[in-house]
């Protein structure tokens, strides 16, 4: 082999993984700059025209909707999914006899798709033969459960099942943290009588912010993705009332043939990602680099 | 928690009642929220194993009074997705046919990156490995349609190899990533020594790297394929009927409008869409997890 292959051998081995995101990545999110500032409908044009993609956008109801959704969604599914992950870790924390199952039962709903997830709870919550009739059945004849199929509240029926998919991970990221709480520290407080809470609260919490920050990282951005589950759970519906950004893009793009506001809608949600994502990547690794 | 042998008075007695009344509630409420987290599972299986008639009557929780797998028969070979009518067989084949290439050649091309960013430095190489990195947290929105341009050009549109192509692209950041953070743990000078010894970059890789690498391959490969396996967005934009993955098509057994309801058959087919990944889970959940908490790109 020559010498000068074998010093760029590393370059060379490089080099197809690096074209291949410039073009497919950052190459593509220009394409869909571009044509987010065209007049494309169904086939894209590339006569720059402005901004009226983003003023159609911002005017449709429909986006709105799926904004809104989004917020009510985002705030809900990253809050109590932290809170809730938080107490199962400290709970887990306590010496536990069977933790080993326990931690497997909370975690395996992470292994499975959003589709199934979301197939599953639109049988559970099914007003006509899930868990209203269920309660219906036992006496309660009043009881009414229909968010599924009730506009105002479907969207906390994904939270719902969004909690129920994710909130384990969020648990076991915090359990990690727990553990790797210096031991000694913790022994130190014990004997001088400080009570468990305020060890807790005082100690082991304050010592685990960088972990609060990846959970929130990770969940914000599950979020923002979210499209599956809305598709397994409500298809959008009922009307629209569920719409996301993901899925309010992905109808524009495929079924209504509006690929200038399927592009701008894929800039937003870019561009909410990226304010979120880049300040904690870049800090994580100029962290890695000193 | 330290047990400090107390002389027993009354009020230490009191604290230990105290303790263990708090121990019951800890046990009781990791009981309860076992039971939140296995309930659905729970529903989904017993739905599967009833009769229409005995769905229709009887409530969410109840057992099946007669077991029949009739349900489990017809989604694997004759629910309808659509207008054909052959069950989630083929589409379990087409998933099994697209993630076992797309996890076999993102593992390998990123253990290759990996090795080279961690080891092998050179003037700009953490420039690429950010912009890579970057690239894991795009909104897939964003690639949509060019990709769906792209894939026509290649001639590779509603085709599994298409689908393998986007997923080993998409896949690179997370794979170069899980192995850029094992090989940095590894010290240069072994590098620096094979060199010395006359090894070259392959020779050093395949001999030295490699075969330290099993757990992160592990971990790699578990993650590529949950990923790979439960993707929907991907399989439902660019492929056609008779390529789609079985997400695609257990979508659409659910939400196929034609006939009466058959919710047996919908869970049935939810389980078995979910077997693949659960049956990883099971057999190596403590890497699961890792890979998991890796994928959060922290430590």
């Amino acid at each position: 082999m020559s010498d000068w292959l074998e010093d760029h051998l590393p370059k060379v081995v490089l080099a197809p993984s690096f074209v291949a995101v410039l073009i497919f990545v950052y190459g593509f999110i220009g394409w869909t700059a571009w044509v987010s500032l065209t007049r494309s409908k169904l086939l894209p044009k590339y006569d720059i025209e402005g901004i009226i993609q983003y003023q159609k956008l911002f005017a449709a109801p429909r986006w709105d909707t799926a904004m809104n959704n989004l917020f009510i969604f985002g705030a809900l599914f990253i809050g109590i999914a932290m809170i809730l992950g938080l107490l199962l870790a400290i709970l887990l924390d306590q010496k536990i006899r069977v933790e080993g199952v326990i931690r497997t039962i909370y975690l395996y709903p992470m292994a499975l798709s959003m589709i199934v997830t979301g197939t599953a709870w639109k049988w559970i919550l099914n007003p006509g033969l899930g868990v209203q009739s269920m309660v219906q059945g036992w006496g309660f004849e009043n009881f009414k459960f229909d968010w599924l199929v009730n506009p105002d509240y479907a969207i906390y029926t994904v939270v719902l099942a969004g909690l129920w998919q994710s909130s384990g991970f969020v648990m076991a990221l915090f359990l990690a943290g727990l553990r790797s709480v210096d031991e000694e520290i913790i022994k130190a407080a014990q004997v001088d009588g400080i009570p468990t809470w305020r060890i807790y609260s005082a100690i082991i919490l304050p010592s685990m912010a960088p972990i609060f920050l990846s959970a929130f990282i990770v969940l914000a951005h599950l979020a923002i993705k979210s499209f599956d589950l809305v598709i397994a759970l409500t298809g959008g519906g009922p009307g629209y009332a569920t719409d996301l950004p993901a899925t309010y893009m992905y109808a524009m793009a495929f079924s209504r043939g509006d690929i200038g506001q399927a592009a701008s809608s894929a800039m937003v949600m870019m561009l909410v990602v990226f304010t979120i994502v880049v300040p904690y990547l870049y800090s994580e690794l100029r962290a890695k680099n000193d | 928690m330290t047990d400090l042998s107390m002389p027993q008075t009354q009020d230490s007695a009191r604290a230990d009642y105290g303790k263990i009344a708090l121990r019951w509630l800890l046990y009781v409420m990791l009981g309860l929220f076992a039971l939140y987290y296995l309930l659905p599972l729970f529903v989904m299986i017993t739905t599967s194993l009833k009769s229409l008639e005995e769905i229709r009557t009887g409530s969410l929780i109840s057992l099946p009074r007669s077991v029949t797998f009739e349900a489990w028969a017809t989604a694997w070979s004759g629910a309808c997705t659509g207008i054909q009518c052959e069950g989630l067989r083929p589409y379990f084949w087409n998933s099994v046919l697209m993630a076992v290439p797309a996890v076999a050649i993102s593992t390998i091309l990123g253990a290759l990156n990996g090795y080279v960013v961690a080891q092998w430095r050179f003037k700009g190489a953490n420039l690429i490995f950010s912009l890579m990195l970057f690239g894991c947290f795009i909104p897939f929105q964003v690639v949509l349609l060019p990709m769906a341009r792209m894939l026509g050009i290649m001639g590779l549109a509603g085709s599994i190899p298409g689908l393998i192509f986007v997923h080993v692209i998409y896949g690179l950041g997370f794979t170069t990533l899980f192995f850029r953070n094992y090989y940095v743990t590894i010290p240069q000078e072994l590098v620096k020594a094979a060199k010395v010894d006359g090894a070259g970059f392959f020779r050093i890789f395949w001999s030295i790297f490699l075969p330290l690498s099993l757990p992160i391959i592990v971990v790699t490969v578990i993650w590529q394929f949950t990923q790979v396996w439960n993707d929907f967005l991907f399989g439902v934009s660019f492929s056609q009927a008779g390529t789609q993955p079985v997400t695609v098509a257990l979508n659409n057994i659910v939400n196929s409008t034609t006939g009466v309801k058959e919710y047996n058959v919908d869970m049935a087919a939810a389980i078995i869409a979910a077997l693949p990944t659960l049956f990883v889970y099971v057999v190596a959940g403590k890497y699961f997890i890792r890979g998991l908490t890796a994928g959060s790109v922290k430590g």
